[in-house]
């Protein structure tokens, strides 16, 4: 805006400059009209003016002026001008003058336009001042009217007043509204001047102004410059004051005053016609103001500087982008016109072009088309079915994209293939193949017969020799006819020269197709054995001797003046040439000897003598005359060559006939090594594959390569092609038997013609060789190795694998008979090259697109432009290909910009440890699965969180044997933690697929069949039962889920009750010993005879001793409560005991509560009080007792079992030790009554306990749930029709007993569903085992209880926390050495029935166990339930049998589940013949299929090192001793030996014994030795499976805690090994006191 | 130290379950817990909390106006795991029995000030009609084993629901020393320099 103003002003000031006689003139006029203004009292004045103001045109200006020209007259000011005569052409009549102002001053505007570009702008603003002039003038005269009126009494006064009136209402604009103040603010508003550089011309004018009174002014007739007036006059308001303004006006009123007394000419009004200007004029002046831009081009020399060529920046390789599309010829005006107005070409670039910015406009549009109409947006929902169309590529790189986009096809027909070398030729093969090669080579020939058609020609020629020398007809020229002959001759020398060669080949080819049969043959005879049928007959044709020689002579004479006269020729030729140089040798000679003379006579003449001397050596040698053949020499030579090349004359014509009617010597006559090598010619297949543009469309079949190495494939491929083909390619491949198949070699098949169609192409053979080597170790020649037939090995071959493959290759042709082949116009290299510029895909294929050589080649070729921003990325990739040449990524980026937004490197990532530790806790590494609170800050994090885990991921492979000291062990634990990890993985992926019911609560569906229709309605008469009944059941506790728990929330409550039969203390002084007890017989003990048996009665024991004061300590996670102390054998406690229960990492989740691997102890002391006073006297006075206490015995319960049963309530027996030394049962003590005599029957100890957890957890799901749960996520093996029985099966188990629980798929180890039948198969136990009790059965099945007993118990719940319930088979679990009830149960029945007894698994329910698996056997009259974990075993009415409820029973071949009325053992029948009670899984209508089994057809036992065990034994021992002395800080520990090796000596006997019926002589024989001692012990026995159960179960007996000063400890350990590593660990632990 | 080297942030939310628009149900109650990471600890406030039972208002706008407030803070050492908010509605059906009649969760707001949130409410859908029939016949709709499952996204493929209703949260949210341990949440901040950018969640 403001460069325009400045401009325009500058145009006023110039103007103003320039027309200072316009100026003049104007004020003249002016003046003029303020006088008809005066006039104006008369009424018609008003209108004579308008008459003259239309009259003349542009005379509305001066009235305009009457506004300005008060404003104007302060700032105005004229600059000096030199023509102030102009005045005095006032004398003129004001019209003259004013026309000739105007044209002055138009002139002068249009040489100012000429100079400066007419802005439209002041011209679109004139027109509102000029029209407001005009309208603000009607008021105006009638306020001039006014002021006129007192005109006359002072005209200078009105005329102040006038002015003033004017100024006021300039000065203040807004006053009259509508008035001047509108064009004013419009002024105002829209110029935005700038009065700096006005303010010092207007200072200028107001100075001149000053001194010169005469004021001329013009009328402007350009419309600028009358703006350029109004400019001013704003300007001026602005840029002065007030006063001086004022004071101006003195000035200007003395002026107007004296105009306006002017009398003389204004009083005329001079009548004039209408002025009028002819067109042709009125054009003349338009040309003269107005400038019309030519359309024509400019030429570029004008657009450029002087002496600069157009510089193209697009040739030179710079990016110019595209120019926006301008018409030409609109161009051309604007650079016409620039021209005209800026004539310094800055507008114009170097390439002589206006200077244009690429074309902003995007191809396409970037906003998605907004929808055309609103309402029918819903119409756009609509679906419309559109039938599915076969895709078909629209891309530029299929061809002919305008044609119907119909696919092309190639059919290539691969026939067959032809080895000519392999490597299980043998030598014959060898030779049959180059005897083949060399008779295909004769067809060849012989079908071109060459030689024949050659002695033709020859013969022709001859001919036409013989006329041509005597012509018959001498109607050519001599020299014409010489010339000809002379050819002739020539040809027929060249032809009998091919014809001698051709021949010669022939027969030389005859002769080596006679020499490789003969070898052949010799090679046959010489190996004894015929490989290949080959066989050549010779066939002998016979010739008439006579006419042959006849022939033979003729022709060797013919040949013979042929080269008789050859010679001649060439004889007289030669002579010619010797006879020059003759001529010249003797010319020479002449010359020597006349320099000879001249020396002689001129021998003073030294440079004679140079220059004699100059030529000895170009002494010519004397020509020797040419000798001419003798004719019999030539004979010689005709008929050796001959002889050579040709078939002797009478010599019969051999005819070469190959056949395969040879026989070939079958395998049986063979030699080995040819045997050998013929099947491994058998073994051997080929195939062949088929690449199209490298890539492999197809592959024949592999075929056998038959006996001759030809292989018949016979296969057409069509191709579906798109695409020109680049290449066909076959490849060979070879397969030996089973093994490898090697690439043989690589066949490039020629892209047909595209006149080639199917059934018209030729087959074609290809040959192609391959560069393996093979050796072979049979009569196979190999391939690439040198071999040779001679005996002595010389003459070496080296042959290379090496075949053809018959095809043909030719374009199909459609249904119609057309050819499909893609057009010609693709492959028309003029039209590929058109492409190559436009589209790289199809100049060089799409294959090579991924080529970046390739693709940076077409680059090259086709200029790209590598400033274009639209290559920019293929340039950048092929700048990154090309520019290390080496360099080319094979791999495609998918997020190239992944780099630069890592905001820090990935080693540094990995670096981070609350990274690291983020990531494992989201992977849910056990460690840190529950890591709360990870810390904000790297430093925060201790090194040592992950020290754990990183232990543990080195000890993954590395063997840790410090926990367990028996190697073996600890490589089953290490597998035990692989196989854990794997189910784990597995349970994980399984625990994130979700049921519908893992997440939403939802009733069942009433069942609505036959048997449950009652269910419903049931239900229904639920709704009318009163909410509050009078007799309310007992509800269950409040139940709490898991996870919102948190340490100490939790309590373990144990109600210990009462025990029975707790083993009492014997008088220890008491040296009478019992009798030994009658050793009981195993049927003693289980039938159930009352009175049988008679405990005996010991007659010392005093009844009224406190026989037992026993209390209980219950230790729990490291908490230990115990009772009060009660009294007798059968104390009654009833007090419950709380403990605190922490989850291990604070996690309470389900999973996690469920792997607690603590345990409850119970263990029962006795309370024994010694007394220690010293001094009886002062027994009166004091009590100094110590309290001892002795170990009783213990009950331990998993918290795992707790927590699954959510109580534990019944009796337990208490785990005695067989030996309680000063302890005994005392029975008698007691009156045997009724039940009591039952129990005792049992021998042991019985606790009665109730143990729960407060508050009640929800037991997640219990194990065997989730197992059916998740049972449905593994996969199975089984037969789909079995797995869907068992479903039915459980289904209706559990409608009619829902509590009890039916087993009939199981998981195996590896997670797979397996049918629980398949587990049980009778299995062989330990010979060893066997071979005790060889006939007594039932020890030995005692005897194999036991065993199983030993291998130690792991319940599957820990082990494989969270998860289902595994089984593992039995050689499994004995290599694990580990497992829960099921794999003992297993076990322990396979192993009975392998004994032949009738066994059964029992799964029921048992205390402390919960659901458990037990074995049942049918013994001759009764039923026997053994106790797999302990190997125990309890009649079926024993009432202390752990067992309390059977719900099926599992044998080899059915399982039946229990429909009785009951389960619990005592009250059922195990009857499972009978229907009613059992309900049998496999019956008359779903027939046992015979299932195999899972297990192992045989165990297979190691026998267990002894002197392993022994050192286990020994260290074992050192480590229990060493922590009961760590157990015994403040205390000094000693330790007795001698009572230590005689409790050595005791174990085995235990072993022996299992711990019966030894412990009397035991006590005899300690008694004996140590007979001052008082002491308390016992003998510990467990499986063994680590150390830290047994540190654990000898802590828990509390031996260590005496204080007694004196005590001394005695400790023996023994192992007895069983087969497959089960140990039997005894620990045997005392304390003595020294009785003084 | 603690100021200058902060090794938690603290969130402070509080607010009020204002109001529920449940259209087809009268006298419900609403319970509200704290879904939140393992990075997260509650420090002062209650996590869980159950309303009484409102009654629609008997104006236009039947809304059902609890204004239960909620108080808790927690503190955390990272964004990951943010605490939702996750409630439950319950009403009794036409037999009386009490079901469920909406979940919801959402997100307590990143950003400190004043913030309404209104939470679509959804019910689990009976899987067949005959359970919908007798579910509604039992009162015993289906319902989430834990409504702490609308706040996670694990198994939700296998249940179906049906949109119930609206109820409005009001919170307001403090936080403490985000800034000093990289998290910017936004222009509401005390120094509101940089524009609203979500905390960097670690990449599972």
């Amino acid at each position: 805006m403001n460069p325009r103003e400045e401009k325009v002003s500058i145009i006023t000031e110039e103007s103003t400059a320039n027309d200072e006689d316009a100026e003049v003139g104007r004020r003249e006029k002016s003046s003029k009209v303020q006088r008809q203004q005066r006039k104006k009292q008369p009424p018609r004045a008003d209108s004579e003016e308008m008459v003259t103001g239309k009259a003349q045109p542009g005379q509305e200006e001066p009235e305009m002026h009457l506004l300005s020209m008060p404003a104007r007259r302060g700032p105005r000011s004229l600059p000096p001008i030199p023509s102030m005569s102009r005045t005095g052409f006032a004398e003129f009549s004001m019209r003259e003058r004013l026309r000739e102002k105007l044209q002055a001053a138009r002139s002068k505007a249009e040489s100012a336009l000429l100079q400066e570009i007419p802005t439209p702008r002041p011209r679109r603003l004139r027109s509102p001042s000029e029209k407001e002039l005009e309208t603000e003038f009607g008021p105006e005269p009638c306020k001039e009217s006014q002021a006129t009126s007192h005109r006359n009494d002072s005209q200078s006064y009105s005329r102040v007043k006038f002015h003033d009136a004017v100024q006021k209402i300039k000065s203040k604009p807004q006053a009259p509204p509508g008035f001047p103040s509108a064009e004013e603010a419009y002024n105002f508003f829209t110029f935005s001047f700038d009065p700096e550089p006005e303010e010092p011309t207007v200072k200028a004018r107001a100075k001149n102004r000053d001194g010169t009174h005469q004021e001329e002014e013009g009328e402007e007739e350009s419309p600028a410059g009358g703006m350029n007036k109004m400019v001013l006059n704003v300007i001026a308001r602005a840029g002065t004051p007030q006063k001086d303004e004022e004071e101006l006006l003195g000035s200007q009123d003395a002026k107007d005053f004296l105009l306006g007394l002017d009398p003389a000419p204004d009083e005329f009004v001079v009548v004039r016609p209408a002025e009028y200007e002819g067109t042709h004029t009125w054009l003349e002046k338009e040309k003269e103001l107005l400038f019309f831009p030519s359309r024509r081009a400019v030429p570029t020399w004008k657009k450029l500087p002087e002496n600069v060529q157009p510089r193209f920046l697009e040739d030179e390789g710079l990016y110019t982008g595209a120019r926006p599309e301008v018409a030409r010829a609109q161009q051309n005006v604007v650079e016409n016109r620039l021209l005209r107005q800026e004539p310094e070409r800055k507008w114009f670039g170097d390439d002589g072009r206006i200077l244009a910015l690429p074309s902003p406009i995007k191809p396409f549009s970037s906003r998605p088309r907004p929808l055309a109409q609103e309402p029918s947006a819903q119409a756009g929902l609509e679906t419309h079915y559109k039938k599915a169309v076969k895709y078909v590529h629209r891309t530029q790189h299929v061809v002919g994209s305008a044609d119907p986009p119909g696919s092309f096809q190639l059919d290539i027909d691969i026939s067959g293939l032809i080895f000519t070398h392999h490597p299980c030729f043998s030598r014959e093969h060898v030779l049959a193949a180059k005897l083949a090669q060399l008779y295909d080579q004769y067809l060849a020939r012989h079908q071109r017969s060459k030689a024949k058609f050659l002695t033709d020609k020859l013969q022709a020629l001859r001919n036409a020799v013989q006329t041509g020398l005597y012509p018959e007809k001498p109607h050519q020229s001599l020299d014409a006819t010489q010339k000809t002959i002379k050819e002739y001759k020539s040809e027929i020398r060249e032809t009998r020269k091919l014809r001698d060669a051709e021949q010669e080949k022939d027969r030389t080819l005859l002769k080596t197709i006679v020499k490789v049969w003969k070898e052949m043959k010799s090679l046959r005879e010489f190996q004894r054995f015929t490989n290949t049928p080959l066989k050549l007959v010779l066939r002998k044709e016979k010739v008439d001797q006579k006419a042959d020689e006849e022939a033979y002579e003729a022709e060797i004479q013919a040949e013979i003046s042929e080269l008789m006269e050859e010679h001649t020729e060439e004889y007289e030729q030669r002579l010619g040439e010797y006879r020059a140089s003759y001529q010249q040798w003797k010319a020479w000679k002449k010359a020597q000897k006349a320099k000879k003379k001249k020396k002689k006579q001129a021998e003073e003449h030294p440079e004679g003598e140079a220059e004699e001397e100059l030529y000895p050596g170009e002494e010519p040698v004397k020509p020797i005359p040419p000798e001419l053949l003798d004719h019999a020499v030539l004979e010689q030579q005709a008929r050796e060559r001959a002889a050579h090349s040709r078939r002797r004359p009478g010599e019969p014509v051999l005819l070469p006939e190959l056949s395969l009617t040879g026989s070939v010597t079958p395998d049986d006559q063979c030699p080995r090594a040819e045997v050998l090598r013929r099947e491994d010619v058998k073994r051997r297949s080929v195939y062949l594959k088929v690449l199209f543009n490298s890539k492999e469309v197809s592959r024949t079949v592999s075929r056998q390569l038959g006996a001759d190495f030809c292989v018949h494939f016979g296969q057409i491929f069509n191709l579906q092609i798109f695409n020109w083909p680049e290449s066909l390619t076959l490849q060979v491949y070879e397969t030996v038997g089973h093994s490898s198949t090697t690439l043989l070699a690589e066949v490039f098949l020629p892209i047909p013609e595209t006149t080639t169609v199917t059934r018209r192409a030729p087959v074609e053979e290809v040959e192609f060789s391959s560069s393996q080597h093979v050796t072979l170790d049979h009569e196979g020649v190999g391939s690439g190795v040198p071999f040779s037939f001679e005996a002595d090995g010389s003459n070496q071959l080296i042959l290379m694998t090496s075949g053809r493959v018959s095809h043909s290759v030719a374009w199909a042709t459609g249904d119609n008979g057309t050819p499909l082949i893609p057009p010609p116009s693709q492959q028309s290299l003029g039209f590929r090259s058109a492409l190559k510029r436009a589209d790289a895909i199809s100049s060089i294929g799409t294959s090579g697109l991924t080529d970046m050589k390739k693709l940076a080649k077409w680059a090259a070729e086709s200029k790209l432009d590598p400033n274009d921003p639209n290559n920019a990325p293929l340039m950048q990739l092929i700048s990154i290909a090309t520019s290390g040449e080496s360099y080319v990524p094979d791999f495609f980026r998918l997020e190239q910009l992944q780099q630069e937004f890592n905001f820090v490197t990935s080693e540094e990532l990995n670096r981070s440890k609350r990274f690291r530790l983020l990531c494992l806790r989201s992977q849910e590494v056990p460690e840190f699965r529950n890591y709360k609170q990870i810390p904000a800050y790297d430093r925060e994090i201790l090194e040592k969180v992950f020290q754990d885990y990183e232990k543990r991921l080195r000890d993954k492979s590395v063997i840790e044997t410090k926990d367990h000291i028996d190697t073996h062990r600890a490589i089953v634990a290490k597998y035990l933690q692989q196989v854990r990890e794997s189910v784990v993985n597995r349970f994980l992926i399984a625990k994130h697929h979700f049921l519908l019911s893992d997440l939403v609560v939802e009733e069942e569906v009433p069942n609505m069949s036959s048997e449950g229709s009652g269910i419903l309605g049931l239900s229904l008469f639920k709704l009318a039962e009163q909410k509050r009944p009078l007799r309310p059941r007992r509800k269950g506790r409040k139940k709490v889920t898991a996870q919102n728990l948190s340490d100490g929330d939790i309590k373990l409550l144990v109600n210990i009750c009462r025990a029975y039969d707790i083993p009492v203390r014997k008088p220890p002084a008491s040296k009478s010993q019992q009798p030994a007890r009658s050793s009981r017989t195993f049927s003693d003990r289980h039938a159930a005879s009352p009175g049988a048996h008679s405990p005996p009665h010991s007659p010392d024991t005093p009844l009224s001793q406190v026989s037992v004061r026993p209390f209980v300590e219950v230790s729990f996670q490291r908490t230990i409560c115990h009772t009060t102390t009660a009294e007798g054998p059968n104390p009654s406690w009833n007090e419950e005991l709380e403990f605190p229960f922490r989850a291990p990492n604070g996690d309470y989740s389900t999973a996690s509560l469920q792997s607690v691997k603590d345990d409850v102890f119970i263990n029962i002391f006795d309370e024994v009080l010694h007394d220690i006073l010293e001094d009886d006297r002062e027994r009166g006075s004091g009590i100094h007792t110590r309290i001892e206490r002795h170990w009783l015995g213990c009950v331990k319960i998993p918290f795992s079992t707790i927590y699954s049963q959510a109580r534990i309530d019944g009796t337990f027996k208490i785990n005695t030790p067989p030996v309680l030394l000063g302890y005994s049962k005392e029975r008698n003590v007691l009156l045997e009554r009724g039940l009591d005599s039952v129990r005792s029957l049992s021998e042991g100890s019985y606790l009665t306990l109730f143990i729960t957890i407060e508050p009640q957890l929800v037991p997640g799901e219990s194990v065997r749930e989730k197992t059916s749960d998740l049972l449905k996520k593994f996969d199975s093996q089984e037969d789909e029709k079995l797995l869907q029985a068992t479903e039915k099966f459980q289904a209706e188990c559990a409608l009619k007993f829902p509590t009890r629980q039916c087993l009939t798929t199981v998981t195996d180890i590896s997670g797979k569903t397996v049918f629980v039948t398949r587990y049980l198969k009778p299995l062989n136990p330990p010979e060893e085992l066997l071979n005790v009790y060889p006939n007594n059965p039932q020890a030995t099945a005692e005897l194999v209880a036991r065993y199983v007993s030993l291998i130690p118990f792991l319940p599957d719940t820990v082990s494989f926390a969270g998860i289902c319930d595994l089984w593992s088979t039995s050689d499994q679990f004995l290599d694990l050495l580990a497992g829960d009830e099921e794999e003992h149960a297993v076990l322990l029945c396979d192993y009975f029935l392998f004994l032949g007894k009738k066994a059964w698994l029992v799964m029921g329910n048992a205390i402390p166990e919960g659901p458990t698996a037990y074995v049942l056997t049918w013994e001759q009259n009764h039923y026997l339930i053994w106790n797999p974990c302990s190997g125990h075993f309890y009649a079926q009415f024993d009432t202390f049998c752990p067992l309390k409820s059977v719900s099926c029973l599992i044998g080899p071949d059915n399982i039946w589940f229990n429909i009785q009325q009951y389960d619990s053992p005592l009250r059922i029948n195990f009857d499972v013949t009978k229907p009613k009670l059992w309900k049998s899984f496999f019956s008359r209508s779903l027939p046992y299929p015979g299932l195999s089994s899972v297990q192992p057809e045989e165990l297979i036992y190691q026998r267990t090192d002894k002197a392993a065990a022994a050192e286990l034994q020994d260290r074992i021992e050192k480590m229990l001793k060493e922590k009961i002395m760590d157990w015994r800080p403040r205390h000094l520990t000693r330790w007795n030996r001698h009572c230590t090796s005689t409790l050595r000596h005791f174990l085995p006997l235990l072993e022996r014994s299992q711990g019966e019926d030894v412990e009397d002589e035991h006590r005899a024989e300690l008694q004996k030795q140590l007979g001052d001692y008082r002491f308390s012990g016992f003998p510990l026995h467990m499986p063994y499976s680590e150390v830290k159960p047994l540190i654990e179960a000898v802590y828990s007996t509390g031996v260590h805690n005496t204080d007694v000063p004196n005590v001394e400890f005695a400790l023996a350990v023994y192992i007895h090994p069983y087969p497959k590593n089960v140990l039997s660990v005894w620990i045997y632990v005392a304390s003595l006191i020294r009785n003084r | 130290m603690a100021a200058a080297n902060p090794s938690v942030f603290l969130l402070m939310v509080n607010g009020q379950v204002e109001s529920a628009q449940f259209p087809e149900y009268d006298d419900l109650y609403c319970k509200y817990c704290f879904v939140y990471g393992q990075d997260w600890a509650p420090t002062a406030g209650l996590e869980e909390g159950i309303s009484q039972i409102t009654s629609k208002s008997q104006d236009m706008r039947r809304a059902l106006v609890w204004n239960f407030p909620i108080d808790v803070t927690f503190k955390s050492t990272n964004p990951y795991g943010w605490p939702q908010i996750v409630l439950s509605v319950y009403g009794p059906d036409v037999f009386g029995n009490d079901v469920v009649r909406g979940y919801g969760a959402v997100h307590v707001p990143f950003s400190p000030g004043r913030h309404k949130r209104t939470i679509p409410m959804f019910v689990p859908e009976s899987t067949s009609t005959l359970q919908k029939f007798t579910s509604w016949f039992m009162g015993r709709r289906p319902e989430y084993t834990d409504p702490k499952v609308v706040a996670q996204g694990e198994g939700r493929e296998v249940t179906r629901v049906r949109s119930q209703g609206f109820v409005t949260l009001l919170f307001n949210v403090v936080t403490k020393d985000m800034r000093k341990l990289g998290y910017d949440t936004g222009p509401a901040d005390t120094q509101g320099i940089a524009g609203p950018s979500l905390p960097q969640g670690i990449p599972r």
